[in-house]
């Protein structure tokens, strides 16, 4: 308890914390046991490191999600992109958490490397930049990420073509957060009371996509900020539903969380993409309607149109559990791999990459917490 | 890498679409696109990811932001992308 507190004490007014944690006690039935997921990655991120788990009662279980980019892609799909470096003519760009994910053939950064040209940048309007100043390379953008990244590599196509550009393409895995929470939803090994929404993603789609949610599934959803009293008031929202028999979705970010999401947003992401019929996700395996192909109107912008991509189904490393780990069944000291042969320095698992994989955050600091005695 | 940045605005681009911002003392181009229907002004602070203004903030909320990322540990690696964004070097300001 201590010792989670003296995180949150440097950061936050800790008198605030201590209502909002002393409401939570008060509105918990101590007979049941809560379990809680935060969908984002940056909120287990935060979680972590602010020692939240210490100053929730014990039967307030958080169970971590599948909101973390790197994390959710399969190694398929990273081979699939490092297939495209491996044409004479292509600069591979991706951004510098993507450098260190395992493929088959190693990491983006390994084959690098070996000779690749692929190259770390900041913004998808970077990698434009590039196709711009070499018109005799091709410029191939890695585009991960959920609906907060995915506007800015439509804007950025569209900038291609207002360009005429033609040596500019983009793979694109870009998942949608709804349909990963459905298919946990569904999940039978699978029992959720509620969810913390996502701050960022939510910026761009609003909270009515969570509606399902509520209705269909009857449990509750609050969308919260990063900061450690955010998080707490998401999960005293929806600990506040439970106890009263609500499910509903709340909005605790609306300093920066529009309902109605952003519009201009969402315009760019229908323009530039369309839905999938199905797409695999690590540990989650194939969802249907999950992630974002570019519409065909734009196909010259399309690496998949425009390269042949091996498009193969590769399992994970049989040892590693990341996919227990994604779907909440497991906790990540629980994974044989954890803090071994896996670690930050060695990922095995996309996991120990990302800050915002649930590994890499335990690694980073539960550990910590343990061997201070907390 | 979804943590988003805050900067302030300080002149725009001859494209408007581009807009300068100062992100604790780093000054780099970043795309406003997103904010059209809310309109952005000199001095308005916003939340940047990927070289993109995702949305507008009050100035307390983006002091709230910058200490957050200093206590993630992520305030480096969001100072060293912003430094990184290289798709508009010379944009000159008007404003």
């Amino acid at each position: 308890m201590t010792n989670g507190m003296k995180y949150v004490d440097e950061f936050r007014d800790p008198a605030l914390i201590d209502r909002v944690a002393t409401e939570i006690r008060r509105v918990v039935d101590p007979q049941r046991h809560y379990r809680i997921m935060e969908v984002c990655g940056g909120h287990t991120h935060s979680i972590y490191r602010h020692g939240l788990r210490d100053v929730l009662p014990h039967n307030v279980e958080l169970v971590h999600g599948p909101g973390c980019p790197v994390c959710v892609l399969p190694t398929g799909r990273v081979d699939d992109g490092l297939a495209i470096a491996d044409h004479p003519e292509v600069v591979l760009t991706c951004f510098g958490d993507m450098m260190r994910v395992p493929g088959t053939r190693g990491t983006p950064l390994e084959r690098k490397a070996q000779g690749a040209d692929i190259r770390m940048v900041y913004s998808p309007l970077d990698a434009l930049k590039l196709a711009q100043d070499d018109p005799s390379r091709h410029v191939c953008f890695f585009a991960i990420g959920f609906e907060t990244t995915a506007p800015s590599t439509a804007l950025t196509i569209l900038r291609a073509r207002e360009l005429g550009l033609d040596n500019f393409s983009v793979f694109c895995n870009h998942v949608t957060i709804v349909p990963a929470m459905r298919a946990i939803l569904d999940s039978p090994d699978m029992r959720l009371d509620g969810f913390v929404g996502p701050g960022h993603v939510s910026t761009i789609i609003g909270c009515r996509p969570y509606e399902f949610v509520a209705r269909r599934y009857r449990k509750p959803v609050a969308v919260a900020g990063f900061e450690p009293l955010d998080l707490l008031e998401g999960i005293l929202m929806v600990l506040r539903q439970l106890a009263a028999g609500e499910a509903k979705v709340e909005n605790q970010y609306r300093r920066i969380v529009p309902w109605e999401g952003n519009v201009p947003a969402l315009r760019a992401l229908a323009t530039v993409f369309e839905l999938r019929p199905y797409f695999e996700w690590r540990g989650l395996g194939f969802i249907s309607q999950s992630a974002l192909k570019i519409r065909d109107a734009f196909a010259r912008y399309d690496a998949e149109a425009r390269f042949a991509v091996p498009g193969v189904r590769v399992t994970d490393p049989r040892a590693a559990q990341c996919g227990e780990i994604l779907k909440g069944v497991l906790k990540p000291p629980q994974c044989k791999l954890f803090g071994r042969e896996c670690n930050p320095e060695h990922p095995v698992g996309a996991l120990m990459v990302s800050s915002e994989g649930a590994c890499a955050a335990y690694y980073r600091y539960a550990r910590v917490e343990e061997a201070a005695g907390a | 890498m979804c943590l988003a940045i805050p900067g302030q605005v300080i002149a725009f681009a001859d494209d408007p679409t581009f807009a300068k911002v100062d992100v604790a003392g780093v000054r780099r181009t970043v795309n406003v696109g997103l904010l059209e229907n809310e309109g952005v002004d000199i001095g308005d602070w916003v939340l940047i990811h990927v070289g993109f203004a995702l949305s507008k903030v009050g100035e307390a909320e983006a002091h709230d932001q910058l200490r957050l990322l200093t206590a993630l540990g992520e305030a480096t690696l969001a100072m060293e992308e912003v430094a990184g964004y290289t798709f508009a070097p010379d944009v000159e300001g008007r404003g």
